[in-house]
């Protein structure tokens, strides 16, 4: 934390900067990996390795709970859950066929359009924004804790109440599912 | 939080000098490793004499050595690479098994400051204002070895322990995340340094009870220890996700469960037990007791005590089955420690909006006895379900082993079809068959 205290100029950049940047690109990287390799159990792995790295872009910005939270959801149980939905089905060692290319091209097109809105959003609501990394507190719990449910609290329920929608879905497809096929035997 | 505890949790983490710290990261690894010796040890000893066995004997003194003698023998094994594996996951996966379980340890607090060649410092290696989410988070990663052993052996029943273990850890580490929550209420504070001085007056195991049983058992089921040992169930699986490792790697597997186990023990010994505070008795007797180096003694007996109810539940219970391990930890576990979280909640906002201690506690009491009223109300006017369940079972519909299209044994209440059988033969004569019986044919020559 006291390298990114560090007092500093725009061309001279501090240690943690340096880092900033080195690991951004390792999180640049893997994420490539992920949608390019052939395996799909290493690209799972490689998606632990991108989003780690963001944990440590979190941790550089001296945000220690949303770092250690990042870990533990993304790491320790999205990605977890992801790998066992794969075991379940199907997870081959080696070189498993590329899915259907027959919806490549307009894919790629809705991921584009997809990325182009996030960053004109996100470039447009924070070029101004400041971090001040001197203060201590600045990504201390509290504080954190404080925005979240003080100014950002609208969005927080929304996404929750979105979650419980998915939850409600996945039980009911689930379940007429099962309801259909109860009593075969395969 | 009283002010001696605030004096206890000086800050003055990160100032140590530079061999200072290697002195305490190298000891802490000292301590991981001579602890699972001592661990594997004990814990045969200890089933050995819960089985009327004498256990280990030979291998020094009163087979104090054996787990050395045994690791010494792995390490000289042949270092097998299954043939259909993942070769670089195949690696990694040990490593990554075994190194969050060491890393959680540097946020453990061993003891108060003390003095190490002239220089005060913690006995600890280092403390973070997230310190216990660390545990939580580092934990997590260690899911990853057991998955990844399972799937790169590139065989069956390793890929299925390591499903079980993905999906136990998963839903067991929900139980524990709530479980700390009412501690992080009472303490205001998720930094095991000063979680540890706020329990100068009481223990959290006292105050929160039920928090303190659900860590307990999701501990247990997070170490993949016996009774929930399902990943590496022996009779199901062969031996689960480490089935084909062999040498070293095998023995980095082991040296993980055992690590997992002390850092899951120094948790709990950390939130709910006082972390190394003197327990009652000894403090109303001895002023000193909480000084020097002797809280190291509290926590290492603490932590013992820890261990030995891991083995003694190995020693007792038998293996759940995986339905039921789940039921657990979703049906009971969960919803349980949800309610419970809620109500310290509310007792702690009662608290801050000024009610009196009675008051609250009178309120509390209220609502559960008219919960309770509730649910008996609701049982009485509600028809039982599962007896109907159970009557349909029994009655109409017989039960069919091989419904979902593999044989699984009948639940409770659930009879077995009559297995055809042949027809009982008549018993035959034993000795030599009198003459009158025989076919006419057969008297001469075989008689």
């Amino acid at each position: 934390m006291n390298l990114a205290v560090a007092e500093h100029g725009f061309l001279s950049p501090t240690g943690a900067e340096i880092a900033f940047v080195l690991i951004g690109l390792v999180v640049l990287g893997s994420a490539l990996l992920v949608v390019t390799t052939r395996q799909v159990v290493h690209a799972a792995l490689w998606l632990v390795v991108t989003l780690g790295g963001l944990a440590a872009e979190y941790l550089l910005l001296t945000a220690e709970f949303i770092a250690w939270v990042q870990v533990l959801i993304y790491v320790g149980a999205v990605v977890v859950l992801l790998l066992f939905g794969l075991m379940l089905t199907k997870a081959p060692i080696g070189y498993s066929e590329p899915p259907d290319s027959a919806a490549r091209i307009p894919a790629a097109v809705v991921a584009l359009g997809a990325t182009a809105t996030l960053l004109t959003v996100i470039v447009d609501a924070f070029r101004t924004a400041y971090l001040h990394l001197g203060d201590d507190t600045v990504g201390s719990t509290e504080v954190t804790g404080q925005s979240l449910f003080k100014v950002w609290v609208l969005p927080f329920e929304v996404l929750s109440v979105l979650l419980l929608a998915a939850l409600i879905g996945a039980i009911v497809l689930s379940r007429s599912r099962s309801r259909a096929h109860s009593g075969r035997k395969d | 939080m009283t002010d001696s505890g605030m004096q206890l949790a000086a800050v003055g983490f990160g100032t140590d000098v530079w061999w200072l710290i290697l002195l305490k990261a190298v000891l802490i690894f000292a301590f991981c490793v001579v602890m699972t010796l001592f661990a594997i040890w004990w814990e045969r000893k200890v089933v050995a004499w819960m089985q009327m066995r004498i256990g280990p004997k030979y291998t020094g003194p009163q087979g104090l050595l054996q787990s050395l003698a045994d690791g010494v023998k792995l390490a000289l094994k042949e270092d097998i690479t299954v043939k259909g594996a993942d070769k670089a996951v195949y690696i990694i996966a040990p490593i990554v098994a075994m190194v969050p379980a060491f890393m959680a340890f540097a946020v453990i607090p061993f003891g108060p400051e003390v003095s190490i060649f002239g220089h005060r410092t913690h006995l600890q290696l280092t403390d973070l204002p997230v310190a216990v989410l660390y545990i939580l988070a580092v934990a997590s990663v260690g899911i990853y070895g057991i998955v990844l052993a399972g799937w790169s052996s590139g065989s069956t029943y390793p890929l299925l322990g390591g499903l079980r273990s993905s999906a136990q850890m998963i839903s067991y580490e929900i139980a524990m995340g709530l479980s700390f929550a009412a501690v992080f209420l009472y303490s205001g504070s998720m930094s095991t340094s000063e979680i540890v001085a706020a329990q100068q007056d009481t223990w959290y195991a006292v105050l929160l009870p039920v928090s303190f049983i659900i860590y307990v058992v999701a501990m247990i089921g997070e170490t993949n220890r016996a009774p929930f040992d399902l990943p590496e169930a022996e009779g199901e699986l062969v031996g689960g996700f480490h089935t084909e490792y062999s040498s070293l790697k095998f023995a980095l597997f082991f040296l993980a469960e055992y690590v997992n186990m002390v850092v899951v023990s120094s948790l709990a010994t950390t939130l709910f037990l006082g972390g190394y505070l003197a327990p009652w008795p000894i403090t109303a007797v001895w002023e000193g007791a909480n000084s020097g180096w002797w809280p190291f003694l509290w926590y290492f007996l603490k932590v013992q005590a820890f261990i030995f109810v891991f083995i003694w539940l190995r020693g007792t219970l038998p293996r759940f089955r995986y339905d039921q391990f789940m039921k657990i930890g979703w049906k009971v576990l969960i919803p349980l420690s949800l309610v419970w979280l809620m109500l310290v909640a509310t007792v702690r906002a009662l608290k801050n909006e000024g009610y009196e201690q009675s008051r609250i506690v009178l309120w509390v009491a209220g609502g559960v006895v008219a919960l309770l009223l509730l649910s008996i109300l609701w049982d009485a006017v509600t028809p039982n379900r599962d007896e109907e369940a159970d009557a349909k079972a029994a009655g109409p519909e017989p039960f069919d082993p091989m419904a979902g299209g593999f044989p699984v044994p009948p639940m409770p209440g659930q009879q077995l079809p009559p297995v055809p059988r042949r027809n009982v033969r008549k018993p035959e004569p034993v000795g030599a068959p009198a003459a009158a019986e025989l076919p006419a044919d057969r008297t001469e020559g075989e008689a």
